[in-house]
């Protein structure tokens, strides 16, 4: 999903600085979620199909009011619910709106091989460049959260754009614009920051949540989504929302130490080749062993 | 709704009960989250289930299903217990004040006085006010006791005293307060937790969290009651609302912003349909259908129009005084010219109501043989229900049946639903007619909200194909009948004949032309005498308080008057200017009555006509001016000061809020009281003799069966709707079905242990009438109850379900029409099934 007015900040796979890096400032967006005010209606699930332009998905019913088990391909945004006992007995039914999290530092973005495939723009966006994209799947392994989806009949990668498309001409994601509650905000990063710390002192002090906190990981350098949970030190009764997520130490180390030791291991036999050349001169290949008149 | 979806908003305190609306108002459920997020206010949830609206409550309490009067009783007697009553709203408000006659029973033993078991009726003239001035201190009168009735009929109601005996200290033993008092010590926290199976410390952290905006005498905090359907559809639901509107009088909550009782409606204009007569016992407006025994206008008049009741010192503005004046204009706007004063303005045109017409009874004189086609526009009456496959029955002895709909629905295709066999569809001799309709976004006119606001819309785009308008059918059978009856005479064609039909098309009429007719217009040039303004004839009418009995103008429903005047069609009106920062959006679509946007919000000030809550100001008295003023519109005599003490609820004719209901007003009692329903695992724990509503008369036909206990029915079985599906359209709407998929029924994790149910096996629910399977949902939300010591377990269906949908009905022979299982008996006033809380038994299918 190429969006030529936005600047981009870093590229998947690419040597050398982003193009137009550091010339302009933007602002980092950010979708707040208040799951306290969240009904699980599902208003959300809808809008972002219909925006996106993907149909209706063929589900089952499974002992839960959830759509299905996870996001899909073309489905980008779930509703994950929890019917979740409290330590008093009491029951609750966590909703979390589960989505791409736009990581500041994103491990789909690190892991991918495929030059341009996945773009992190200067407002934080992280996108999904399908016409790049070499359906590796190794965004997957760099994902803490689960979300890139593969589509088999296309053989490309996908998953919730923050509706790039929508923020670039200044309008606000298509689930924000859905919901019916005002659970869902979208803003600044330091706006969405503010208003979900102040909710969160506000379900501490007045309504008795007192683990009530912001979700804001900084294992992946912060989100551009955040949440408001009831109980900040179990996200994961959330439909499992990892409680300290990371990029796997593998991709790290693939992108890290490793890239450096491929690229010595590679630039040590293009050594190695030069000084065997220098030495022993070309390859002479023997013609008289083909037998076919040289034809392969 | 007394109050509106926005203003709750302004709430510090609300009880949802008997409602879901996270789950089937998920927009209007907005307002709730702003009192939460900017005024910090509490949430209390009362349900059977846990909900997807429990899910954001502070106080979530599981109540068995038909125990809510039990539960609001109980609040009424631990506000009163624990001193927390409004007290000057309630002496000055309500009737609490007034003396009831001597003869009036409380219902100890489930019975009120003047119950008849013969004919199952109450003679009601003891529940009635005792006539005399300030009884206080006095010794108790001796009027004489009403003559007892004959049984079977009852003698015509007297009519309340026009100066009732009062005793504004609340002392006299026999004053509405000290009944009220009486009556719920019965319901204490123990008898509460009996019934309603809600633990008493539970019940008293949730009276005592409600009550807290009446703590130390405060009158500055608000809280609002919220329901819906889950209160209505009880053999006593009209109680249970009852029991909400007492406590709300009792703690000062009605008439003020971020208070009320507020009745979320299930469609977008069901309050717009019960507006306009949606039900057989009213016309447009609420006013009373003429009775055989109303023998000519004069008589009807009499009979429906109050006359002030009251103590001598206070003042009532008695506003339905003025019904002869609806009246008159409705009958103007319906025969026009031939409505004259010499002919009593054609009342005699007017069909007599002589017997019960609600829902149930139409299916079941259908069923009978008796009614012998029907025109179902706009609903889906075999899905409806209750008792489906009764209504399939009545429908195959039909001879026609023609339905107006957008999608082909379970009731047009009634006589190939599954096990109907091909040889017995043979037998089946009715035509059916389908007419493809226009859905709502292919028409224009207005929807009345929950909150009584009427909004003009837009047809989006043109209906497809064939499909026509309703009121163009409607009105294209109307002129077919008349034309016949022109040319072949009847028995009786005045009425049709004299019909006014003053369209500009007469073919389609347009909804603006419609909306302009109900607001009503001058007949004749009109002059206020007080201001001088002219309304010339044949102009439109600025408001009710414009109508005259005399025939000088028309009205089609006096409520809308003031909606569509000479300046234009205010339900179209998208001003945005909210001054007072209340929600109120005086420029917004137009609200009924008169623009106004909270009812008898004259009680939101005290008696010197100070607002009760200085920051959130609705109306009050403006003593240079002379009148009440305000940011909304004050529901009250203008010009009446406050000294001369006129009750703020003028709609009554006693002027006040009614903690008692005197006389016919109810057919069950003046006072809530808590009744098993008609299908139940326990007794009455109250009064285990009298364990039903004793007013309530079951259907007598081969279908019309009821579970016991006995018979091994012992789980309670309640419906509910989804936010994912609307009614039984979106089970055609693949966007909808794939939210969820296919019909189930939630089930307490521990009665599926004891069954050996898993999650997504198929169960099969019986109750006395049929059967329905569909896949188990086992459920923590559902937690087994313990009822007067018994265990009971209450299960759940959603009712989207059936045979005409996609996805959830391969082969369209699924038994997923959830009201095959509900029973036929019905509410004694409003005449609503008890679809809440009736009896089944559970297997795996």
């Amino acid at each position: 999903m190429s969006q030529a007015t936005l600047a981009i900040k870093r590229i998947s796979g690419h040597a050398g600085p982003a193009p137009g890096e550091g010339v302009e400032r933007d602002y980092q967006v950010c979708k707040l979620v208040d799951t306290t005010t969240c009904i699980g209606c599902k208003a959300c699930e809808v809008a972002c199909l219909e925006w996106n332009g993907y149909e209706f998905t063929d589900t089952v019913f499974d002992n839960s009011y959830q759509t299905m088990p996870e996001t899909t391909w073309k489905y980008w945004n779930l509703i994950k619910f929890n019917e979740h006992e409290n330590s008093d007995g009491t029951i609750s039914l966590l909703m979390r709106k589960d989505q791409c999290m736009h990581c500041a530092d994103p491990g789909c973005l690190a892991a991918c091989p495929a030059d341009g495939a996945i773009v992190q723009y200067t407002n934080g966006i992280v996108d999904f460049q399908q016409q790049n994209c070499i359906g590796c799947g190794y965004c997957v392994s760099g994902c803490p959260f689960d979300i890139p989806k593969f589509n088999p009949a296309t053989k490309k990668m996908f998953k919730c754009t923050l509706c790039v498309d929508r923020v670039s001409e200044g309008l606000e994601p298509a689930c924000i614009k859905s919901c019916p509650t005002g659970c869902l905000h979208f803003g600044t990063k330091e706006d969405m920051t503010d208003l979900a710390e102040k909710r969160a002192t506000q379900l501490r002090e007045n309504f008795g949540f007192e683990k009530a906190g912001v979700y804001d990981p900084a294992g992946v350098g912060g989100t551009g989504v955040i949440y408001v949970l009831h109980d900040a030190t179990n996200p994961e009764a959330y439909g499992g929302l990892p409680k300290d997520p990371h990029i796997p130490w593998v991709v790290k180390f693939w992108k890290g130490p490793a890239k450096w030791i491929g690229n010595l291991a590679m630039l040590g036999g293009i050594l190695r080749v030069t000084v065997h050349y220098l030495r022993f001169g070309p390859k002479i290949v023997d013609g008289s062993k083909h037998e076919n008149g040289g034809q392969p | 709704m007394t109050n509106g979806w926005i203003d709750i908003k302004n709430t510090d305190m609300m009880l949802i009960m008997g409602g879901n609306p996270a789950e089937n108002h998920p927009c209007g459920f907005k307002w709730a989250m702003e009192a939460k997020r900017n005024r910090n206010a509490k949430l209390i949830v009362v349900d059977p289930r846990y909900t997807r609206t429990a899910s954001t409550s502070d106080l979530f309490l599981q109540i068995r299903a038909g125990s809510d009067i039990a539960f609001l009783g109980g609040v009424l007697h631990y506000a009163i217990e624990n001193n927390r009553v409004a007290k000057e709203y309630l002496a000055n408000y309500t009737n609490a004040a007034f003396v009831v006659k001597e003869g009036f029973k409380l219902p100890e033993d489930g019975l009120y006085s003047g119950f008849d078991a013969a004919s199952q009726t109450y003679d009601r003239s003891s529940w009635n006010y005792e006539e005399g001035n300030d009884a206080g201190g006095a010794a108790p009168s001796h009027a004489a006791t009403p003559a007892a009735a004959a049984p079977g009929a009852p003698p015509p109601l007297p009519g309340m005293p026009p100066k009732v005996a009062y005793d504004f200290t609340l002392q006299h033993p026999r004053c509405v307060f000290q009944l009220l008092k009486q009556q719920y010590s019965r319901y204490t926290p123990e008898m509460v937790e009996r019934i309603t199976g809600i633990p008493k410390d539970q019940f008293l952290k949730a009276a005592d969290l409600f009550t807290s905006v009446r703590k130390d005498g405060d009158m500055k905090r608000v809280a609002t009651i919220i329901y819906a359907v889950g209160w209505t559809q009880h053999t006593f639901g009209t109680q249970i609302i009852r029991t909400a509107a007492m406590l709300q009088l009792l703690l000062g909550n009605i008439g003020r912003a971020g208070g009320g009782v507020n009745a979320l409606r299930g469609h977008s204009n069901i309050q717009g349909a019960t507006d306009m007569a949606g039900v057989f016992d009213s016309l447009p407006g609420y006013l009373k259908v003429p009775a055989p025994t109303d023998v000519d206008l004069a008589t009807w008049l009499k009979r429906i129009t109050p006359t002030a009741s009251k103590p001598a010192p206070w003042d009532s503005f008695n506003y339905y005084s003025n019904t002869p004046k609806f009246a008159v204009s409705y009958l103007k706007t319906f025969f026009g010219d031939a409505a004259k004063k010499e002919n009593d303005f054609a009342f005699h045109y007017m069909p007599k109501v002589d017997r019960n017409y609600s829902w149930t009874q139409l299916w079941d004189n259908m069923y009978r043989g008796s009614v012998k086609g029907m025109l179902a526009f706009g609903m889906n009456g075999v899905a409806i229900g209750p008792d489906s496959q009764k209504n399939i029955d009545a429908l195959k002895k039909a001879d026609f049946l023609v339905v107006g709909e957008i999608y082909p629905d379970e009731t047009s295709e009634f006589w190939k639903s599954p096990g109907i066999t091909p040889e017995e569809m043979k037998t089946i001799n009715t035509t059916v007619y389908r007419l493809p309709c226009a859905g709502f976004a292919e028409k224009d006119g207005s929807f009345t909200n929950s909150a009584r606001w009427l909004q003009w819309k837009n047809a989006a785009v043109p209906p497809p194909g064939d499909c026509r308008l309703d009121q163009d059918i409607v009105a294209q059978i109307f002129l077919k009948v008349r034309e016949l009856y022109q040319k072949e005479g009847g028995k009786f064609p005045d009425p049709i004949l004299n019909l006014t039909w003053p369209y500009v098309d007469a073919q389609h009429p347009a909804l603006a032309d419609l909306a302009k007719e109900v607001n009503g217009k001058a007949l004749a040039d009109l002059t206020d005498p007080k201001t001088q303004v002219t309304i010339k004839k044949g102009q439109q009418l600025p408001g009710f308080a414009w109508l005259k009995d005399d025939g000088t103008t028309s009205c089609g429903n006096w409520i809308y008057s003031g909606s569509w005047t000479e300046a234009g069609n205010l339900l179209a009106r998208r001003g945005t200017d909210d001054p007072s920062g209340l929600g109120i959006y005086q420029n917004w679509g137009w609200s009924w009555p008169a623009n106004r946007r909270v009812l008898y919000n004259r009680a939101s000030c005290d008696p010197s006509g100070k607002p009760w809550d200085a920051t959130r100001r609705q109306v009050w008295w403006n003593e240079d001016a002379q009148l009440w003023v305000g940011n909304d519109v004050p529901d009250f005599k203008p010009d009446s000061h406050p000294k001369d003490h006129m009750g703020p609820f003028i709609m009554t004719a006693e002027g006040v809020g009614r903690l008692f209901a005197p006389l016919g007003l109810f057919a069950d009692g003046p006072f809530p009281e808590h009744y098993e329903p008609i299908e139940s695992p326990v007794e009455n724990a109250l009064h285990p003799k009298q364990s039903n509503n004793p007013v309530v008369k079951k259907l007598k036909t081969a279908a019309d069966k009821y579970a016991t206990p006995g018979d091994g029915f012992n789980i309670i079985c309640t419906t509910y709707r989804l936010t994912e599906h609307y009614h039984y359209w979106t089970k055609n709407n693949q966007m909808n079905v794939q939210l969820i998929p296919e019909p189930f029924v939630e089930i307490p994790v521990e009665l599926a242990a004891e069954l050996g149910i898993k999650g997504n096996d198929k169960v099969k629910v019986t109750s006395a009438r049929s059967y329905y399977v569909a896949k188990a949902f086992v459920t923590k939300r559902i937690r087994p109850m313990t009822i007067d010591g018994k265990k009971v377990y209450q299960i759940g269906i959603p009712i989207h379900q059936g045979y005409r949908g996609i996805q959830e009905d391969e082969g369209k022979d699924a038994r997923t029409i959830l009201n095959r299982l509900t029973p036929t008996v019905i509410d004694p006033n409003a005449f609503t099934p008890e679809f809440k809380g009736f009896l089944v038994k559970l297997e795996k299918a």
